[in-house]
């Protein structure tokens, strides 16, 4: 006879520690490492542009799959299954190609289940800017961008009521009153003052001009390409200036400023001339934005299509506009298949560098491009900023 | 509740030998249902970690919460067995899982398929699966958790790619042929020599010479990589060789699941039916537990698109019993695994009885019953169990300047692998093997083709 079987009760330390949840979130550190190589899609949909600061976008990411050889899939698999049913009998009808491809088909096989992850921008722009490497951005260095300031610093017996320390004033009661005797509880010596002193800040301002060539030449796939431009060009000055404004200029041959959703939104057929984009910045910078105060950034994208009637005043928009901002980026966005050889655009855009203004000319037709341009812009304005 | 149990255990473990089950004894502990399902997910109570198995983890736990998926005991084979239990389970749930535990252990110690990886593992498998993921984690302490990690990612990949004709101790291949043995006075040369025709054997080397390797296609790719991989660390060998000494274990599981399953649950029925210790309130109870877990079809429905193997397994036994008695059913027990219990003992009346049927899912989410026949039927059962649920892949050759070539045996898996999957495993072998890993097959369209790394 064998030795008899035995009950024990559980291990405490069953219920303290999780195996599955620990490979769990270490899976999740995978995704969220996969996930820096997908950041264009991430953006490329919803309003995110101008949600600021502490907020995150939720991505929705596959489950990472463990590979494992497999044959390929058959055009149809076959198995086993049990109940009422005759040869030929239909179980299941078939679906049209297309239609169910999105949420309706999910939950199927395993592959299939999706989660939601959420992302904050901050660790977005943290994994770009250490990806490439990009420079920290500097203030307008020579124009009168400062800002005075007053800041604390010190204690006075005199001053007015206002700026009494109440706590500081109590100590040097409390302080006084441990040696005095029959002392009252408070003198005039006992008063502290704080002190303010003028201080110059340079600007933390920045007003951020995004203006899109909407007219009829500009595809869905531009618009995106330049929608995710923008948001990491936008984010990229927020990690450097306190304040950030967005102002959204679309144009064909007139130009109109929208709010952020409106702005993606907005289609338009005609022709197009810049100089109408150009001027309306012109006059919101001009009325809205103190220069003094205000770094201003001029990002512009077009597929570089431009009246050719259009070119003089362009040109003098542009370099009245190159006057009064740090920077100025020009982004075109190619479709897929595009000819080589210079736009209209981007010879005035060259023209205009020419003289003293940082222009900075990016060209752009796919996802991956976005970087280039990106680190173009940014490693541009950080040199001429150095020097 | 325990005692309660405790009460009740050792009256069905006197039953069960009164009826003729064998066993070692069985460690039954009580876990809380999280600990469970982690056992279910990791297939083992402690067992290396792997960022694949959050994934499964996961599944589960939404599987669980959305109340799809109940897990009511795992038992580990051994000497002693070990099984869990849920402790939140009713007495009378415990009580059915208790006896069909037992079903289990007297399955675990007389298959000869089980009796044969008993032995080579050692029949102590919970403890050892845990002092390896104690190994691997002091191993990460060590070379830090990416490079094990990668080393996992590759022998996790290969995890079914063993040789279940082998020994799991096997020595290194002979380097050199032996010298042939060549004995006149042998009954075989004296015969041949008889033999009319030209008289002389055919010419052979008789010289040693070095063999390479390997010196035959090897189908056990964890353990080639771990012998020959030409840059690989001890500790990393040391990996390779603990996944493929628990796929050691998993393979008896795996290729016997229809009739392990049906075994215990022929017992967990039979045992509570006779237990005449039992209250009666807590023999329904059981008996209810019992039809829920061998239920083929879900409750509303007509059909099921699956074989549930409790269901299968148990009328299978079922009927064996009823017809040549309980002798020849452990005949049975003993001898088979479920390509010969299915081939042999699911027939045609029984097949029809179940409504088993065959069917084809199209991609276009199609479903359609191709066939009843009783061939097709058993085929397509056993279809995902051979060759442990992989391809066929094996180590064709290692080259000179090290690289690894592997062949895939596409005429007898019929078609070709998915290449960006192959593909990846591949990287993951490279990254551990560090010479370049080559895979011959055939693509989607059955053209050969080659994929190799960098």
């Amino acid at each position: 006879m064998t030795a008899d079987s035995r009950i024990t009760a559980e291990q405490p330390w069953y219920d303290l520690f999780s195996r599955g949840a620990r490979d769990w979130i270490r899976h999740n550190e995978k995704v969220r490492a996969a996930l820096k190589h997908s950041l264009p899609q991430i953006v490329s949909d919803g309003d995110v542009l101008t949600k600021s600061g502490d907020h995150s976008v939720f991505v929705p990411v596959k489950f990472l799959e463990h590979a494992r050889f497999r044959l390929t899939d058959p055009s149809s698999e076959q198995g086993v299954g049990q109940g009422q049913g005759e040869p030929g009998d239909v179980l299941r009808q078939g679906q049209q190609p297309g239609d169910g491809d999105g949420e309706g088909a999910g939950g199927e096989g395993e592959g299939e289940v999706r989660f939601v992850m959420e992302v904050t921008i901050d660790d977005i722009m943290d994994w770009l800017w250490d990806e490439l490497k990009l420079p920290d951005l500097k203030p307008r260095p020579n124009a009168t961008v400062n800002d005075d300031d007053y800041v604390r610093e010190g204690y006075d017996k005199h001053g007015p009521r206002a700026r009494l320390d109440r706590r500081r004033t109590m100590k040097e009661a409390i302080k006084r009153r441990a040696v005095q005797e029959d002392a009252p509880a408070f003198t005039n010596d006992d008063l502290r003052f704080r002190q303010l002193k003028r201080r110059h800040s340079p600007a933390l301002n920045a007003v951020v001009v995004c203006a899109l060539d909407v007219s009829a030449s500009m595809a869905e796939q531009q618009r995106k390409l330049a929608k995710t431009f923008f948001f990491f060009a936008t984010h990229g000055l927020r990690r450097q200036y306190s304040k950030v404004e967005l102002v959204f200029v679309a144009h064909t041959v007139n130009a109109w400023e929208f709010s952020e959703s409106e702005f993606f939104e907005v289609t338009a057929s005609g022709g197009t001339a810049a100089s109408s984009a150009f001027n309306l910045s012109l006059d919101i910078l001009k009325s809205r934005f103190d220069p003094a105060r205000y770094n201003c950034y001029f990002f512009y994208a077009s597929d570089g299509d431009n009246f050719s009637e259009d070119r003089a005043s362009a040109q003098q928009a542009l370099a009245e506009l190159a006057q009064l901002s740090n920077y100025i980026g020009y982004l075109e966005v190619l479709p897929a298949s595009f000819g080589s050889g210079e736009t209209e655009m981007s010879r005035l855009m060259t023209q205009a560098r020419g003289g003293v203004a940082s222009i900075g000319i990016s060209k752009v037709a796919r996802d991956e491009d976005i970087w280039h341009a990106l680190r173009h812009f940014f490693m541009q304005e950080a040199q001429r900023a150095e020097a | 509740m325990e005692n309660n149990l405790s009460h009740y255990v050792p009256r069905i473990e006197e039953l069960a030998r009164k009826l003729g089950l064998d066993y070692y004894p069985v460690d039954f502990e009580m876990v809380p249902n999280n600990f469970m399902m982690e056992i279910a997910v990791y297939g083992l109570p402690v067992r290396m970690p792997h960022w694949s198995f959050g994934v499964r983890y996961i599944h589960q736990l939404v599987r669980q919460t959305m109340g799809h998926s109940r897990i009511f005991e795992v038992m580990f084979p051994g000497n002693p067995c070990h099984a869990y239990l849920v402790n939140a389970n009713s007495i009378a749930e415990n009580v059915l899982v208790t006896a069909h535990v037992i079903g289990h252990a007297d399955f675990s110690k007389n298959n000869q398929l089980f009796e044969r990886f008993h032995k080579m593992g050692g029949g102590r498998i919970v403890e050892q699966s845990a002092e390896r993921a104690h190994r691997i984690e002091a191993a990460m302490e060590q070379h830090g958790k990416q490079r094990v990690e990668a080393v996992l990612d590759a022998a996790l990949a290969l995890e079914p790619h063993i040789d279940l004709d082998q020994d799991l101790h096997r020595p290194r291949y002979a380097t050199h042929s032996a010298a042939p043995t060549f004995d006149p006075t042998t009954t075989f040369v004296r015969r041949f020599q008889e033999l009319t025709g030209p008289n002389a054997a055919a010419e052979s080397d008789d010289a040693v010479h070095r063999l390479p390797i390997p010196p035959h296609p090897e189908k056990d790719l964890l353990w080639f990589i771990a012998q020959y991989g030409p840059e690989l660390d001890p500790w990393e060998r040391d990996i390779f060789l603990a996944v493929r000494e628990e796929a050691f274990y998993f393979y008896p599981v795996f290729a016997c699941q229809i009739m392990n399953e049906g075994w215990a649950s022929y017992w967990h029925a039979r045992l509570l039916r006779e237990a005449e210790f039992l209250p009666q309130d807590l023999y329904l109870d059981a008996i209810k537990a019992h039809s829920d877990v061998v239920r083929p079809i879900a409750a509303e429905q007509q059909t099921a698109l699956s074989i549930n193997p409790y269901h299968l397994g148990f009328m299978m036994w079922e009927k064996i019993i009823a017809r040549d008695g309980l002798e020849a059913a452990r005949a049975i027990m003993r001898e088979e695994d479920d390509f010969g219990f299915i081939r042999n003992y699911l027939d045609r009346a029984l097949a029809e009885e179940l409504g088993l049927f065959v069917f084809d899912a199209q991609e276009d989410g199609e479903i359609k019953i191709t066939s009843k026949s009783i061939h097709a039927v058993r085929e397509a059962i056993l279809a995902p169990k051979f060759n442990f649920g992989a391809p066929r892949i094996a180590v064709a050759e290692l080259r000179n300047d090290g690289t690894l070539v592997l062949d895939h045996d596409f005429h007898t898996d019929s078609r070709g692998l998915d290449t960006s999957r192959a593909r990846k495993v591949l990287d993951y072998i490279h990254t551990i093997w560090r010479r370049p890993v080559v895979l011959r097959t055939v693509d989607g369209r059955g053209a050969a083709c080659e994929i190799a790394t960098e």
